[in-house]
């Protein structure tokens, strides 16, 4: 025993019992994307936003229609084989405009979301590490910010600026910043405490360190999961304005915008094309990134996460 | 007829991977009132044994073969509806962690009146009445009063006390007692045991202590039965089994145990590697693959339990020590396949100090309020503590938890700052420097945590997180990094090529070495390790203890360690230190304090710890600590330890004792009335001394 090291023996040991696994080890990445295809429902979900995605920003270059002027002559018309949903109440083909209409709503859904993370996360996370009376100071901040009644600024926004995508983007991302900050404060507040946090102390590390690199990337999980949701709901968001005449200003469209559009004629006939299409998009598109984001928590999970 | 007749109980627990076969063909007795001991490493089946006798197994398992016979019924044959009958009724169960097992939202009262209600047709107020009774019973001090008041308003001994009294509300005739000590200090774990061992004598009832550790199974059982990966290995009366284990895992467990080479400092034995995978469980015997004494047969055939006498059976082909009776048929001698580690290791005593503490102060206060925070009081963690650590020694710090020790060596490594007090490190006072040059300065002391999980970033490979100390500290290029990680892995026994692996990915003894390997990345020369081997098993432990012995001996390391566990502490200690409430209470060499002890609170300490030496244990009744810990918010005035202390009189209480000198040279304790004769004070005359 004398004239081996003790490494060499406590090496000797562990292979002696298999406990030496000989497959290479697999990245993070590929890990998250292992427990994530477990879940068949999530699975389902991206291939749906694949769909939808190739839908409305694809689908305009092979399905061609006139979403600019309105033309009186297909009022209303019924589907047929040259307009495959039917024409709404200005005569747009409807199929094109769900194309149309769908790239505003994903188009304000992702930019608000990366927007309100981006800053939420940021907020959050300085609130959190610093700690005292900063974060208290900075959460208060938080609190008024979501009494806000947002529908009501929204209206009074939508009477100042004339409301294009961008502004949507941003009046979206305003109310929706101050729960992603609560949640990454909370998280950053526990990730401080960690035990390989305090680590970098011992080993002489400065606190930006112990944020970049330690506390950010444990709480990415969250933060992802949490912008999957954030999609979702800015969505959601942009259709009730719609819905509520207060959405992008015409000719553009959105989903809620159209199904706004077809209420009117809801009890004149059987107009089903006005109603069904968008408000299906709607709920497919809003359901396909919440299961994303059910089975993305799962799969930052380490403990789900087997080698 | 026996109690409790289990025969051939098979358990499986389905998993998405698999069917872990938890139980797989276990059968023993357990007569009335008699003690019946389970040792064995976690993953054993200790645990799903005992839950697999109340049928409260986990999702996804269930008995698939076997009987539980208790009072003649089968229990594996009872329906829900009689089995809940039956748990909390004629089985009563302790868990490890009495605060999880408590509802918070309850009083203590309310819980076990629950449970009298449920088996009793008794009135609400009979239960509440009982209750009381039960809770004297467990020695809880005004039962009456503290009946209404909360689970988190109990000390986590007293918590165990309540466990304890809801079990034994309707006199089970069994009670199970899962690690019931587990998560408690030596002193009330000490208290606990003696508690449900009167209890069991006084109510006659039969009592199943599953445990790994085997100084608690020392003084408390009849019998023991040693199981390893779902089955008994060896099964007899606790003083045959102690003197003569026949088993080797048996007699390995023993081998690892620290206390029994803390004289010699002879190296541990350590088991290699871990329980094998009970999803699919080795052929031939199952402990063939760790076995220092393993041949050919044991990987082709599987051992039955069987022994010359029916009172001590054990499953193995070849089994090690003493035949109990001269049968007929020949004696095999068996030799351990590979050389023991037994080797001498001599620890190298004396040389320069290189760290000194000279009245450590640490006070946290008591805050109230979020924005404002208002201070309402001071927590006095440590209170003027003094110490030197010399190079190439160890300097060892024991106590119970709240003493004040972790604070110390979070204070060492730069995780607290002192309030007063000086931290003399080199030429330069640690509590005082800040910025730039302390965290240069950080590199030279470094910290072994005690979790290993927590301590390492779960988004890190290994190769990083060693190489994260030379990046800070900006040490050496990007070539020379990577070489030094590689040359630390392999002082811990770790491949080089697991720098890409992440944290999890390592089992448990493996980590601790990463973290150790991280603690050595920046050539400190102080190692402050905070309670490194309580998490793991014995087996493990031993490993771990061993690594840090023979590098210490190989790179001139230093350390302070950490220990609730005093047989750890001398084991690896040239010095210990003894802490209670934020004082140091004595200090000296590690045999001097061990087995001369000055303060009558060491003497308590090493009498709670319990041995595995059945007599021994049996002999220490009615010694070691009582009490508990008081609130270091408002410490006892004079002595701290007066509260608790056995010879504490008026002086005790007005006057704080210093610390002197007693018995031999550098051996210190703060006692009025040390149990050891003082040293003369050299500048007084001789003349004025008293003989």
């Amino acid at each position: 025993m004398a004239d081996i090291s003790v490494g060499e023996a406590l090496a000797a040991a562990d292979a002696e019992l298999g406990m030496v696994p000989d497959d290479k080890p697999r990245s993070m990445a590929r890990r998250v994307w292992d427990v994530f295809a477990e879940n068949k429902l999530a699975m389902a979900g991206v291939a749906f936003v694949v769909f939808i995605v190739l839908f409305c920003f694809v689908g305009p270059l092979i399905y061609h229609t006139n979403q600019v002027n309105t033309n009186l002559d297909l009022t209303l018309c019924t589907p047929s084989g040259q307009h495959l949903l039917g024409c709404n109440e200005l005569g747009y083909d409807q199929l094109g405009r769900l194309m149309v209409g769908g790239q505003t709503s994903l188009e304000v859904g992702l930019a608000a979301a990366a927007v309100a993370v981006l800053f939420g996360t940021l907020y959050g996370a300085i609130s959190g590490f610093i700690g005292g009376p900063v974060d208290a100071i900075m959460m208060r901040i938080v609190d008024a910010g979501l009494s806000l009644p947002y529908l009501m600024v929204i209206i009074i926004l939508a009477v100042i600026f004339h409301p294009n995508t961008a502004v949507m983007i941003l009046v979206i991302a305003f109310f929706y910043w101050f729960a992603v900050a609560r949640l990454v404060r909370g998280e950053t507040l526990s990730l401080r405490t960690r035990e390989y946090v305090q680590a970098v102390r011992v080993i002489g590390g400065r606190p930006l360190r112990s944020v970049v690199r330690h506390i950010v990337p444990n709480a990415i999980g969250t933060i992802i999961v949490q912008g999957t949701f954030a999609v979702a709901d800015s969505i959601l968001i942009l259709s009730g304005l719609g819905f509520l005449g207060l959405g992008v200003a015409p000719p553009a469209t959105d989903w809620g915008s159209m199904l706004s559009g077809g209420l009117t004629y809801i009890q004149g006939g059987n107009y089903w094309w006005l109603i069904y299409p968008p408000g299906i998009a709607i709920i497919l598109t809003c359901i396909s990134f919440n299961f994303i984001g059910d089975a993305l928590r799962d799969a930052f999970e380490t403990r789900l996460q087997r080698r | 007829m026996a109690l409790l007749q289990i025969e051939d109980l098979r358990t499986h627990i389905q998993l998405k991977e698999g069917v872990v076969h938890a139980v797989d063909g276990v059968s023993f007795h357990v007569d009335e009132g008699e003690t019946l001991g389970v040792v064995g490493e976690s993953g054993c089946g200790k645990t799903m044994t005992a839950l697999s006798i109340m049928n409260l197994l986990p999702v996804g398992g269930h008995i698939v073969g076997g009987s539980i016979t208790l009072g003649g019924r089968d229990l594996t044959k009872l329906d829900a509806a009689a089995m809940r009958k039956v748990r909390g009724d004629d089985i009563g169960m302790i868990f490890q962690d009495p605060l999880s097992s408590l509802n918070p939202t309850h009083t203590v009262g309310a819980q076990i009146a629950e449970a009298v209600l449920l088996h009793r047709d008794v009135s609400k107020e009979e239960a509440w009445e009982r209750a009381v009774e039960v809770l004297d019973l467990v020695g809880l001090p005004q039962a009456r009063e503290r009946i209404k008041e909360y689970p988190h308003q109990f000390s986590g001994g007293m918590r165990q006390r309540v466990m304890i009294a809801m079990a034994l509300a309707c006199e089970p005739k069994l009670l199970i007692a899962d690690e019931p000590t587990t998560a408690l200090d030596v002193t009330i774990q000490k208290q606990i045991l003696e508690l449900i061992d009167s209890l069991r004598e006084r109510l006659g009832m039969a009592v199943i202590l599953v445990t790994h550790d085997l100084g608690v199974i020392a003084g408390r059982a009849d019998r023991v039965a040693v199981m390893y990966a779902g089955r008994i290995v060896e099964t007899t009366g606790t003083e045959p089994l102690y003197e003569n284990p026949r088993h080797p895992y048996t007699e390995a467990l023993f081998h690892a145990l620290p206390e029994k080479s803390a004289e010699t400092r002879e190296r541990l034995y350590s088991i290699p590697g871990a329980p094998p995978d009970l999803v699919r469980p080795p052929h031939g015997c199952r402990f063939a693959a760790r076995c220092r004494y393993v041949q050919d047969r044991c990987r082709a055939e599987d051992p039955l339990l069987a022994g010359e006498t029916t009172a001590h059976t054990y499953a193995c082909f070849f089994p090690v020590g003493v035949r109990e009776k001269t049968v007929a048929g020949q004696l095999v001698t068996v030799e351990p396949t590979e050389s023991d580690e037994t080797a001498a290791v001599e620890i190298p005593v004396g040389g320069q100090v290189v760290l000194s503490a000279k009245d450590l102060v640490k006070d946290f206060p008591v805050t109230r309020g979020a924005l404002m925070r208002r201070k309402v009081g001071t927590v006095s963690a440590v209170a003027g503590v003094s110490f030197d650590i010399r190079h190439g020694e160890t300097l060892g710090l024991v106590g119970e938890s709240g003493c004040g020790k972790t604070t110390i060596g979070r204070m060492l490594v730069g995780l607290e700052t002192p309030t007063a007090g000086m931290i003399r490190f080199g030429d330069k006072d640690l509590a005082k420097s800040t910025g730039r040059e302390y965290r240069r300065e950080r590199r030279q002391i470094q910290y072994m945590f005690q979790d290993s999980y927590a301590s390492l970033d779960p988004r890190m490979r290994a190769g990083t997180i060693l190489r994260e100390p030379l990046i800070v500290q900006g040490m050496g290029s990007r070539r020379e990094q990577y070489a030094k990680v590689k040359e630390m892995l392999g002082k811990v026994g770790l491949p080089a090529s697991w720098t890409e692996r992440y944290p999890h990915e390592f089992s448990g003894g493996q980590r601790q070495r990463l973290g150790f390997a991280r603690a050595l990345m920046l050539d400190p020369q102080l190692i402050v390790a905070d309670e490194p081997v309580s998490a793991l098993d014995v087996s493990i432990q031993a490993q771990v203890l061993n690594m840090m012995r023979d590098l210490q001996r190989e790179m001139g390391l230093t350390y302070l360690f950490i220990s609730h566990d005093l047989s750890v502490v001398r084991y690896l200690s040239n010095h210990i230190g003894v802490m209670y409430l934020g004082k140091l209470v004595e200090i000296g060499t590690a045999d001097e304090v061990y087995l001369r002890p000055a303060h009558p609170y060491t003497k308590g300490l090493i009498e709670s710890a319990p041995t595995a030496d059945p007599e021994a244990e049996r002999t220490k009744v009615n010694e070691g600590i009582t009490g508990e810990l008081p609130s270091a918010i408002h410490p006892p005035s004079g002595c701290r330890f007066r509260t608790r202390c056995p010879l504490a009189q008026e002086i005790c209480a007005t006057v704080e004792p210093e610390l002197k000198p007693y018995g031999v040279a550098n051996h210190l304790a703060a006692c009025h009335f040390a149990l050891q004769p003082p040293v003369p004070v050299p500048a007084a005359p001789a003349a004025e001394q008293v003989p």
